[in-house]
């Protein structure tokens, strides 16, 4: 099929000529439906009755939490529950004192990566309970669980000191 | 050229709605297939994935999903946004600087999360097309459509594939759909995008499957351990059309023409065709583009018809005519993946015993 030429029209002025395009606007919206994998969901379950629950790799041993399937270092599918204690050992730790949008909490907080009594991996939390300026790495903090429990990262409101002795550096320098 | 062949593969049964997270959909498959080939994740001197974080909506899934491999002592790794097809072609690459004798190649897709018909559009041109929201099922109608105004085929042939593929189905475990109504009750459904009927469609499926790629002597080490053929990579290509859906003729592939001559699949006669056409009409377009005749088995596993597991059933094609040449059923295959809309870019591989 052949197209008949396009007659030529006035030529199109541009003003400034040929000035690029910087913006259009395209939004788009794509939804799903989440579904948590069959470990992470038992570790959402049980936050929801207020226990922590990790999984062992049986080889190497070490306890993940939140569990992942599998061990990343051996690459075997983890295979043994393991209660892991709401109180652990800050690795590090952040503090964020600049203001950005969706923010709730008040300036300045600050988030830690805690290494759980029993766990091998420091999952972060948010710190509460002491000014930000006294935070440190050994620091020993507690979880303070949510009113209402559910399946959710939310059921631990967040992480206060828990009063002991800071941790000896040897215990967490594998961690940090 | 360094001697490439595959030595294991391995893959789930495809499903709506998996239950697992990608780490529990690909951690299974990829220790079969290490099991099968008899090698642990450290000696592997190269692991690639296909996968799509669209898919998901989650962004950095591939390196979540690398939990899944055990990558300590660090591995040499690599990714592709796209099937697993073409995360196979890279690793058949990396074989050639014949430094490295072993590669995993896997891929995952959970398709079941999202909306994926509307998922797959944000492929298209961001500008003029994507905004569009042309959803994946009414691109390959128009491409139907055009297939039947040219008169090149009518909905009675694409009936047949879906039928013929869904009955081939019956054999293969791992697929979804396994049987099919004749053609005649077929044609007497409606349309879901006219011309195309839900026969004439994939299903929406979770899946994973991983591959074994050796060189040479470790690959014929390998496969005699295990008494089976390994399958040789005799030629492997990659081909683009125009992403601009109106710059093409949507009723012919010269990419998978182009793909198919340059990876050599008409130097000897061909036992079977593995096709990964999602949509039935794209099997007749395939087929006339890569001059596959009335001799060559198309799809003896169901094809991405009976099982189509987003960047999962490109790999699976290369994986199931391996099978059948491993266990003597074909000594020459062709498989070929494809990406994009309206079989913009096609793979073809030719397996061979020797």
């Amino acid at each position: 099929m052949s197209i008949p030429p396009t007659p030529a029209g006035p030529a199109l002025e541009f003003d400034p000529p040929l000035s690029p395009v910087m913006r259009i606007d395209c939004p788009v919206r794509l939804d799903y439906t989440i579904a948590a994998g069959r470990e992470q969901s038992r570790f959402l379950r049980a936050m929801s009755r207020g226990h922590l629950l990790g999984r062992r790799c049986p080889e190497c041993r070490k306890v993940y939490l939140p569990p992942r399937g599998t061990c990343p270092r051996c690459g075997v599918m983890t295979a043994e529950d393991v209660e892991v204690q709401p109180r652990g050992t800050i690795t590090t730790w952040c503090v964020t004192n600049v203001p950005y949008e969706g923010q709730v909490l008040e300036l300045p907080y600050v988030t830690a990566s805690v290494l759980l009594d029993g766990a091998d991996l420091p999952f972060y939390f948010l710190i509460q309970g002491l000014p930000a300026d006294q935070i440190r790495m050994g620091m020993r903090v507690e979880a303070e669980w949510a009113d209402t429990l559910g399946p959710t990262l939310d059921s631990i409101r967040c992480f206060r000191p828990s009063g002991e002795p800071d941790a000896d550096p040897a215990s967490y320098a594998e961690h940090v | 050229m360094v001697d490439v062949a595959i030595v294991a593969f391995a893959q789930r049964p495809s499903v709506r709605n998996a239950v697992g997270d990608e780490v529990e959909l690909v951690q299974p498959v990829i220790q079969q297939a290490l099991e099968d080939a008899g090698l642990r994740a450290s000696e592997l001197g190269f692991v690639c994935s296909g996968s799509c974080d669209y898919l998901i909506g989650r962004p950095f899934s591939f390196v979540t999903a690398l939990d899944a491999v055990g990558a300590w002592p660090p591995l040499c790794e690599s990714h592709v946004e796209m099937d697993g097809a073409f995360a196979f072609y890279e690793a058949w690459v990396r074989l050639q600087h014949g430094d490295v004798d072993t590669a995993l190649v896997y891929a995952f897709g959970r398709s079941s999360l999202g909306s994926l018909p509307i998922i797959l559009s944000q492929q298209l041109d961001p500008y003029t097309v994507a905004p569009l929201f042309p959803d994946a099922i009414s691109l390959a109608a128009l491409q139907a459509r055009a297939l039947l105004d040219g008169g090149r085929a009518t909905e009675r042939d694409f009936a047949e594939v879906a039928c013929r593929s869904r009955r081939a189905a019956e054999g293969n475990p791992n697929a979804q759909l396994r049987q099919s109504a004749d053609v005649e009750a077929l044609l007497g459904a409606a349309c879901l995008r006219p011309p195309l009927r839900v026969h004439d469609c994939p299903p929406i499926s979770d899946g994973a499957c991983a591959m074994v790629l050796a060189t040479g002597e470790r690959a014929r080490a390998i496969a005699s351990a295990r008494g089976r053929a390994p399958a040789w990579v005799a030629g492997v290509d990659h081909r683009i059309d125009p992403q601009d859906l109106g710059s093409r003729d949507l009723t012919r592939a010269p990419s998978a023409k182009l793909a198919a001559e340059r990876a050599g699949a008409h130097r000897a006669p061909l036992d079977l065709a593995e096709l990964h056409a999602p949509f039935s009409p794209q099997e007749l377009i395939l087929r006339e583009a890569m001059g596959l005749g009335p001799q060559v088995a198309i799809n003896p596993s169901g094809g991405a018809l009976a099982a189509n597991p987003m960047m999962v059933a490109g790999l699976t094609r290369v994986g199931e005519a391996a099978l059948r040449i491993h266990d003597g059923r074909a000594g020459r295959a062709l498989a070929h993946a494809t990406s994009g809309p309206c079989l913009q870019q096609n793979l073809v591989c030719v397996l061979e015993a020797r």
